[in-house]
């Protein structure tokens, strides 16, 4: 296994990729090229495809036509210990039944393409205390984590993907359960990161996270993607109103 | 840090099983029985009292080391399966097993008058629920770990069902009884011959099971994080439902149901040293031989007469269970 396989991995490629769930078609005919450094916003309404478009590209649904291409490998190729040297993920919000300590849930990310035996090295360990600085819950390094707050959880999460070293980051509502005030500094943070050359793809229900943050828009409708483009060019009355089934009336103001 | 309370563990271990192979009927006092040892094998010169070394080394050594592998062995499978399936309710039976050894047992006590063979039996079987359960579960669509668990409830009645059927064709004077104290647990019959061949085994499926601690804890993460951290899903699961069946199912072969070991013990581990499987699974195993060799020497000590070993675990097993219970929010919880 090439240890240097992420850093010829800049873009992501599915074509006509198409995904099924309890024998209903989710999406077909699906084309995406995701870019190293650029930020992805994937909206849509409840039900859209949104989640299974992400955990299909993830090689985590099924999928049932189609092809995605890591740069120049075929996904079906890759073991999941390369996969995880090219897409960390950040799952939603979620509960866990053991509390590992802080730490040791960062440097899961650290250690992904190790043997399982090995342990972590004095530079893994200072390099995941140093993420934890940056996302200022440097003092929650030792607690279990299931002591932890939504939102303390949802940094933890996102140090682990930054630990894990990937080109490319999945987010799924990484903004779900926070208070407005974390919510806006987490979204900071994903644009610093779209600024440190990781491609990121998120999920959101909010499109004023797309327009604050995001490089690039996808709206998501029915299993297909009907628009995509620079958030501010898409993102306008119209389309949301269309998209939301709302009327132009009961759009709220967005700065 | 850890390796220091592994070996304070192994101390204690040690110095149990040393005090435990000189308690019994003939009751020696623990400084002759040191001395006659270190006599027997030549590190000290003076008298040999070949009685005393052959109820120590013959008699109560191979006791004392099934339970201590037993013990290890119950442990370590129940706290790798309360990793796999996320969960710290979950004991080694949840695949059946217990359920298939059981009944191969009572087979093998019915068809033949042989141990060998009863215990044989009881091996194969507790394999063969596990399987059942795994071709039950083996649906690529859903949920692997519920199908499971499901699997398992229906591989466990099964055999449930079928050993109720043993105990009721079998001779009520002669075989019933043995089949039910058999099922009570015991390790009155371990005989040296048989432990000789399987505690290598035993000892090495221990240990490969306490090198997966990394691996487990990422399994415990649930399907998906544990895939995009780079593990093997599938293959890892099915590694760890094999060794963890092998180790349950060789339990119940030379000791009968002895139950409880598999999830308390865990329960106890995790309170004392957190979730970290890397440190639980080794700690466990250990915890594992130095309660079930103190529960064993209660057993054979306590009454005039032999207490089954599944009463006894279950009896105090489960004081300890609810107070662990009412520890919770050290190492895990459900909030």
């Amino acid at each position: 296994m090439a240890v240097s396989l992420n850093k010829r991995i800049n873009h992501i490629h599915a074509t006509s990729l198409g995904a099924h769930h309890d024998g209903q078609m989710v999406f077909e005919q699906l084309d995406l090229l995701l870019k190293q450094g650029e930020i992805t916003a994937l909206l849509g309404p409840n039900g859209c495809g949104k989640t299974t478009l992400l955990r299909t590209l993830l090689g985590l649904h099924p999928k049932s036509a189609g092809k995605v291409m890591f740069g120049n490998h075929h996904e079906q190729q890759l073991s999941p210990k390369e996969k995880a040297q090219i897409i960390s993920y950040v799952p939603q919000y979620h509960r866990l039944a053991f509390g590992y300590p802080v730490i040791e849930m960062v440097l899961m990310g650290s250690m992904a393409t190790q043997p399982s035996w090995q342990r972590a090295s004095k530079a893994q360990r200072e390099e995941a205390e140093s993420l934890l600085e940056t996302l200022n819950i440097a003092h929650l390094k030792n607690k279990p984590y299931t002591e932890l707050s939504g939102g303390q959880r949802q940094l933890v999460l996102i140090a682990r993907a930054l630990a894990q070293n990937t080109p490319f980051i999945f987010m799924d509502e990484p903004t779900n359960g926070l208070d407005f005030g974390n919510q806006i500094k987490l979204l900071e943070k994903i644009g610093e990161l779209g600024r440190r050359r990781h491609g990121i793809l998120m999920t959101t229900h909010h499109p004023s996270h797309a327009l604050q943050m995001a490089d690039r828009a996808l709206v998501m409708k029915q299993g297909k993607l009907i628009q995509d483009g620079h958030p501010q060019q898409i993102l306008d009355a119209e389309t949301l109103c269309d998209l939301y089934q709302l009327t132009a009336a009961q759009l709220p103001k967005m700065s | 840090m850890n390796a220091r309370i592994l070996l304070f563990f192994l101390l204690v271990l040690i110095g149990l099983a040393l005090l435990s192979v000189t308690m019994g009927r003939y009751d020696f006092s623990p400084v002759s029985s040191v001395t006659q040892l270190l006599r027997h094998f030549g590190w000290l010169s003076g008298n040999i009292d070949p009685m005393m070394t052959t109820i120590m080394l013959d008699v109560r050594l191979p006791r004392v080391i099934a339970a201590i592998l037993i013990g290890a062995a119950l442990a370590v499978s129940g706290t790798a399966f309360q990793a796999m399936f996320m969960n710290p309710l979950v004991s080694p039976g949840i695949l059946g097993v217990l359920s298939g050894s059981a009944f191969g047992a009572s087979l093998g006590i019915l068809w033949f008058d042989s141990l060998w063979m009863m215990q044989l039996f009881s091996f194969l079987f507790g394999m063969a629920a596990v399987l059942v359960t795994l071709l039950l579960a083996s649906n690529q669509t859903r949920n692997n770990l519920t199908l499971l668990v499901l699997g398992g409830m229906i591989s466990g009645a099964l055999f449930s069902a079928l050993l109720s059927i043993v105990k009721y064709v079998a001779d009520p004077y002669d075989k019933l009884p043995a089949i039910v104290y058999w099922l009570m647990g015991s390790l009155a019959n371990v005989q040296d011959n048989l432990l000789i061949f399987v505690a290598p085994f035993i000892l090495f499926g221990i240990i490969l099971m306490a090198l997966q601690g990394h691996t487990l804890n990422l399994l415990s993460l649930g399907e998906d994080e544990a895939k995009t951290l780079g593990v093997s899903v599938e293959t890892k699961r099915f590694h760890i439902i094999i060794l963890a069946t092998f180790l349950a199912a060789i339990t119940v072969s030379l000791g009968g149901m002895i139950g409880w070991v598999g999830l308390v013990i865990p329960h106890v581990a995790r309170l004392l040293l957190g979730a970290d499987n890397r440190l639980l699974l080794p700690a466990s195993a250990l915890l594992g031989g130095i309660y079930l060799l103190m529960v064993d020497n209660l057993a054979r000590l306590m009454l005039s007469i032999e207490i089954p070993l599944g009463i006894l675990t279950a009896l105090i097993g489960l004081p300890v269970f609810a107070w662990a219970l009412r520890n919770v929010n050290k190492g895990w919880s459900n909030t």
